[in-house]
């Protein structure tokens, strides 16, 4: 194994086949029924709970967690799954240290918060796994509305139309429903196949046609969507991204962070993935920690986080930081890429150092790399688009746009995070908005 | 370390810490690794009559209630008295007793109300060596069926005639154990006395169902579908034994009497608790039951450092200490005004306080839209519920208004007179008193 790990180049089957198992088990397993008593039952039942406000979904959490508390998880699921519909993705992915945990008020007393995430996670486990989808449709509206993008916002925002009696269809690019939650999310908060098969039980609703490699663009158009529908969602997320902008950027070895990670989230064998013995990854974010910390548990030697800022500007959240730096990644701040080295594929990375304001200091240094991940922001993509702000489409209200029957949401749209639950929650209220337009 | 010897009715241990009659007493085997752990005392598990023992039933005998964390809180069973042979149960007892003759070893006893039975038995129980005799009338369960145990202590002539052929047929110190389950606990109590008892002990376990098993529509535990009501102990019901000691301790008619006080006693606080309240020493069952012999040894630890730090030269200094401080609500000082302070360093923002006290109670309580939540006085009762749900210990406190400052709510002015409710003009026996 510790030969696998020196071999120079990108190669494939560094570990063995357990340490693949291992390295890629799910990061907090589902909680027992008496770990999830004795969690629950820290909580304070606080009035006009803070926790609620910070969650983007608002889910009655003091309410969910009196329910597993009593014993009834099935019951604690269905308050969960009444605000968010992904509660099952969103308990195991949200970075709940900065969101609900956070403004736990045992945070604040004891810096222990309630285990909001993983309490979730037991309740909407227990009901999925029972394979109880708990909501039903309502008499059929006839109107038939158009999603754009199966990611967490076009799911929230199909299942809150189909449970008001609308007809929904799905287009999506890819060849499976999901968007990041499939292609994105890192590996070890997602095991099991759980994305598919949550995106399955989401469609017991009924009422829903998912449409795969269908591409707005290329394989239809706006106006086409809107003249076929009653209203347009757009819930398209961020396909482009960022460039470094140096010369030598197409090297062989230089790829996109989130191309790496949906390889590894399609592979059916790890051991079929090749990684560097060298890997750097440049950017701050929860994509460039899911990359860096992944090609780690592939087996990668050396893995590097390079930051231009300082740490307390990264968009990862400490707790990821962590997460990184016990995996062994080595996170360096304040330094930007200023050269790319090597003979046809990369050899090294040239840095410089920068101030807080990322003036350079004249300072450099090389890190030797036969694998470059670039992680540093994800763009949208596509013409004939509402009317953007900034760079992503501007939204007024639960997602309007500038196009009359036109919405948009989750990380396409401008302002709120992008995280999956924000998703959530922006799919969810333009779908009231929707169906609040449509029925008068 | 403070010296916790105990003389209770002339009976000497180490400390007071007995281990009440129940199936950690049930056998030599436990005993001995009571006495090792450094318990000061036993009373041993109930003894019956000679002849065949009774038999216990096969299935579950202990239902529970559990706190947070799964810790016990609440223990019910429906476990008879000693379902071992009486001889065995006498030679252990002798042997023991023998080993250890420092620690108080008591025999408890039930057999059938005539006065031969009794006398039978202590003429056995006697040669054992043992110090005294506890004569269980608190068996609420299966016993109390067959006219012993609680049917016996919920009549006070019984308990006197017993305690009296107990007396007339031995010169052992005689403990009468009382069961709860009586609407005056000053009446058996009494009865004993009248009969020449040396102490009383109490409580005994009290009529409980702890649960009901939603599925088979039984009570727990449950025996082949069907549960009977056992006998509830534990921390659980500490605040009904804390209250019925005292009202024997505060009764001038029992005064004297003297107490061994069970029921609930965990920690070293609640043993000194309940001898603050008039119990010469306590006997705890469940808390041995629930984390094993070796929980005495905080209880002497802790006792030791409490007695240390009042500066109490032995138990006596504190037993009985908190008793003329029970009094009835109408002697309590009503010019006593106190308002809730919330210290909002310490307040984590919850919100409990505040939806106890709007919802049910004095809407005393504001909420700011960033959550500080003030108290206000012009409202503010006092009750201290807002303290009670609190989640933080010393966030909510009750301050005393001082004498001369206006009490918002009423208007008046506080004053440091003593006033009691015989006094006040709303009284309407006030006027036939003058
Ligand atoms: C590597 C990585 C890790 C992340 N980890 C976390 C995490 O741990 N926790 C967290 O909360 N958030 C995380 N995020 C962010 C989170 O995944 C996103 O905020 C979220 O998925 C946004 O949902 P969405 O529905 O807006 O977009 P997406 O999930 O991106 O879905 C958009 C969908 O639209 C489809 N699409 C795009 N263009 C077109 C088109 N023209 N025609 C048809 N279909 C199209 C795409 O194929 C895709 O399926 C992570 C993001 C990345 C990249
Ligand atoms: C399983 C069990 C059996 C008991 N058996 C007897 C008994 O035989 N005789 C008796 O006087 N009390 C018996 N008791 C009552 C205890 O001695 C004691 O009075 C009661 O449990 C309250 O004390 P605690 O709260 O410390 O447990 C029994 C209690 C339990 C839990
Ligand atoms: S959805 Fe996310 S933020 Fe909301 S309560 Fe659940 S874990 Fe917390
Ligand atoms: S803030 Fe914490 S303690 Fe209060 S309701 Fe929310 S989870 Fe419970
Ligand atoms: S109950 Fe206590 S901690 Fe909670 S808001 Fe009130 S004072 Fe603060």
């Amino acid at each position: 194994m510790r030969d696998n790990s020196l071999t120079p180049g990108i190669v494939a089957g560094r570990l063995d086949q357990a340490a693949y198992a291992e390295n890629f088990d799910d990061l907090h397993p589902r909680m027992d029924e008496h770990e999830a008593t004795v969690a629950a039952d820290r909580c304070y039942f606080c009035h006009d709970a803070p926790c609620i406000t910070a969650c983007p979904t608002d889910i009655d959490i003091p309410l969910f967690i009196r329910q597993i508390a009593t014993g009834t998880p099935e019951a604690a699921a269905e308050t969960i799954l009444e605000q968010n519909i992904l509660g099952g993705m969103c308990a195991r992915v949200c970075p709940t240290e900065t969101l609900c945990e956070q403004a736990c008020v045992r945070e604040a007393a004891e810096g222990k918060p309630v285990l909001i995430g993983q309490l979730q996670r037991y309740a909407t486990d227990t009901l999925m796994e029972a394979g109880v989808h708990p909501f039903t449709r309502t008499e059929p509206t006839g109107k038939r509305i158009a999603v754009v993008g199966a990611g967490p916002a076009g799911l929230a925002c199909a299942h809150r139309l189909a449970m008001k009696g609308h007809d929904v269809t799905i287009f999506d690019a890819r060849p499976k429903p999901g968007g990041l939650n499939e292609y994105g999310i890192a590996a070890y908060k997602t095991v099991d196949n759980f994305a598919e098969r949550e995106v399955d039980w989401l469609l017991q609703i009924g009422g829903i046609t998912v449409e795969t490699g269908k591409r707005l663009g290329r394989d239809m158009t706006l106006e086409q969507l809107k003249a076929d529908h009653d209203a347009v969602f757009l819930g398209i997320g961020l396909g482009g991204v960022n460039a470094l902008g140096l010369e030598a950027e197409d090297k062989d070895g230089i790829g996109n962070a989130v191309d790496f990670i949906a390889d590894l989230r399609q592979a059916s064998d790890l051991a079929t993935l090749p990684v560097g013995r060298d890997v750097v990854v440049i950017g701050g974010g929860m994509t460039a920690v899911d990359a860096a910390v992944q090609a780690k548990l592939l087996g990668a030697l050396n893995v590097s986080l390079v930051y231009r800022r300082g740490r307390d500007r990264m968009n990862a959240s400490e707790y990821e930081q962590d997460l990184a730096a016990s995996n062994g990644v080595r996170i360096i701040t304040n330094a930007q890429p200023v050269a790319i080295h090597g003979n046809g594929a990369v050899r090294e990375v040239e840095f410089e150092y920068t101030d807080d304001d990322l003036s350079p200091t004249g300072q450099t240094f090389r890190l030797p790399a036969d694998q470059v991940f670039k992680a540093i922001g994800q763009t949208l993509e596509g013409d004939g688009l509402p009317e953007l702000d900034g760079r992503k489409i501007k939204v007024t209200g639960a997602g309007r746009t500038s196009l009359d029957m036109v919405w948009a949401g989750g990380d396409c749209a401008a302002g709120g995070d992008d995280l999956t639950v924000t998703a959530v929650a922006e799919g969810r209220d333009a779908a009231e908005d929707i169906h609040a337009s449509l029925m008068g | 370390m403070a010296n916790l010897e105990t003389n209770f009715i002339g009976i000497k241990s180490p400390n007071p810490f007995w281990l009440a009659s129940a199936p950690p007493t049930d056998k030599e085997y436990n005993v001995r690794r009571a006495f090792e752990a450094g318990w000061g005392g036993v009373v041993w598990k109930t003894l019956g009559e000679e002849g065949p023992p009774v038999v216990n039933v096969n299935g579950p005998r202990y239902g529970a209630i559990w706190g947070a964390d799964r810790r016990l809180l609440g223990l019910n069973n429906i476990e008879l008295i000693t379902d071992r042979p009486l001889q065995t149960n006498l030679d252990e007892m002798t042997r023991v007793k023998r080993d250890y003759p420092d620690r108080a070893l008591i025999a408890s006893l039930m057999v059938p109300v005539n006065e031969d039975s009794w006398k039978a038995i202590l003429e056995r129980v006697v040669e054992t060596g043992c110090d005294g005799v506890e004569l269980n009338f608190g068996c609420p369960h299966g016993m109390s069926e067959r006219g012993m145990g609680s049917a016996v202590g919920q009549v006070p002539e019984y308990v006197q005639q017993v305690t009296e052929w107990c007396k007339k047929h031995s010169d052992l110190p005689v403990i009468v154990k009382l069961t709860p389950n009586i609407a005056d606990i000053r009446k058996p109590a009494q009865a004993a006395k009248d009969g020449g008892a040396d102490a009383v002990s109490l409580i005994n376990t009290i009529n409980s169902i702890t649960s009901v098993d939603l599925d088979h529509f039984s009570p727990e535990p449950m025996i082949d579908g069907q549960g009977a009501h056992g006998g509830y102990c534990g921390p659980a019901v500490k605040p009904i034994a804390l209250n019925m000691v005292a009202e024997i301790a505060r009764d001038p008619a029992l005064s004297g009497l003297p107490i061994s006080g069970i029921g609930g006693v965990t920690t070293w606080r609640d043993a000194a608790e309940f001898m603050a309240l008039g119990a010469g020493n306590v006997q705890v069952c469940t808390a041995a039951m629930t984390y094993g012999f070796k929980v005495v040894q905080e209880m002497i630890s802790g006792l030791s450092q409490y007695m240390d730090e009042k500066g109490f030269a032995s138990v006596d200094e504190l037993v009985g200490r908190a008793v003329p401080n029970v009094v009835n609500w109408q002697d309590l000082n009503l010019n006593y005004v106190t308002k809730a302070r919330i210290d909002q360093d310490a307040c984590i923002k919850c919100g409990r306080c505040y939806a106890a006290c709007e919802d049910t109670s004095h809407q005393a309580i504001s909420m700011s839209e960033d959550r500080v939540f003030d108290v206000i006085d012009a409202e503010c009762v006092a009750c201290n519920l807002c303290v009670n749900v609190c989640p933080v210990e010393g966030c909510i406190t009750m301050e005393r208004l001082p004498a001369g400052e206006v009490d918002p709510r009423t208007g008046k002015t506080v004053s440091d007179d003593y006033f009691n409710w015989p006094m006040h003009p709303n009284n309407p026996m006030k006027c036939a008193a003058e």
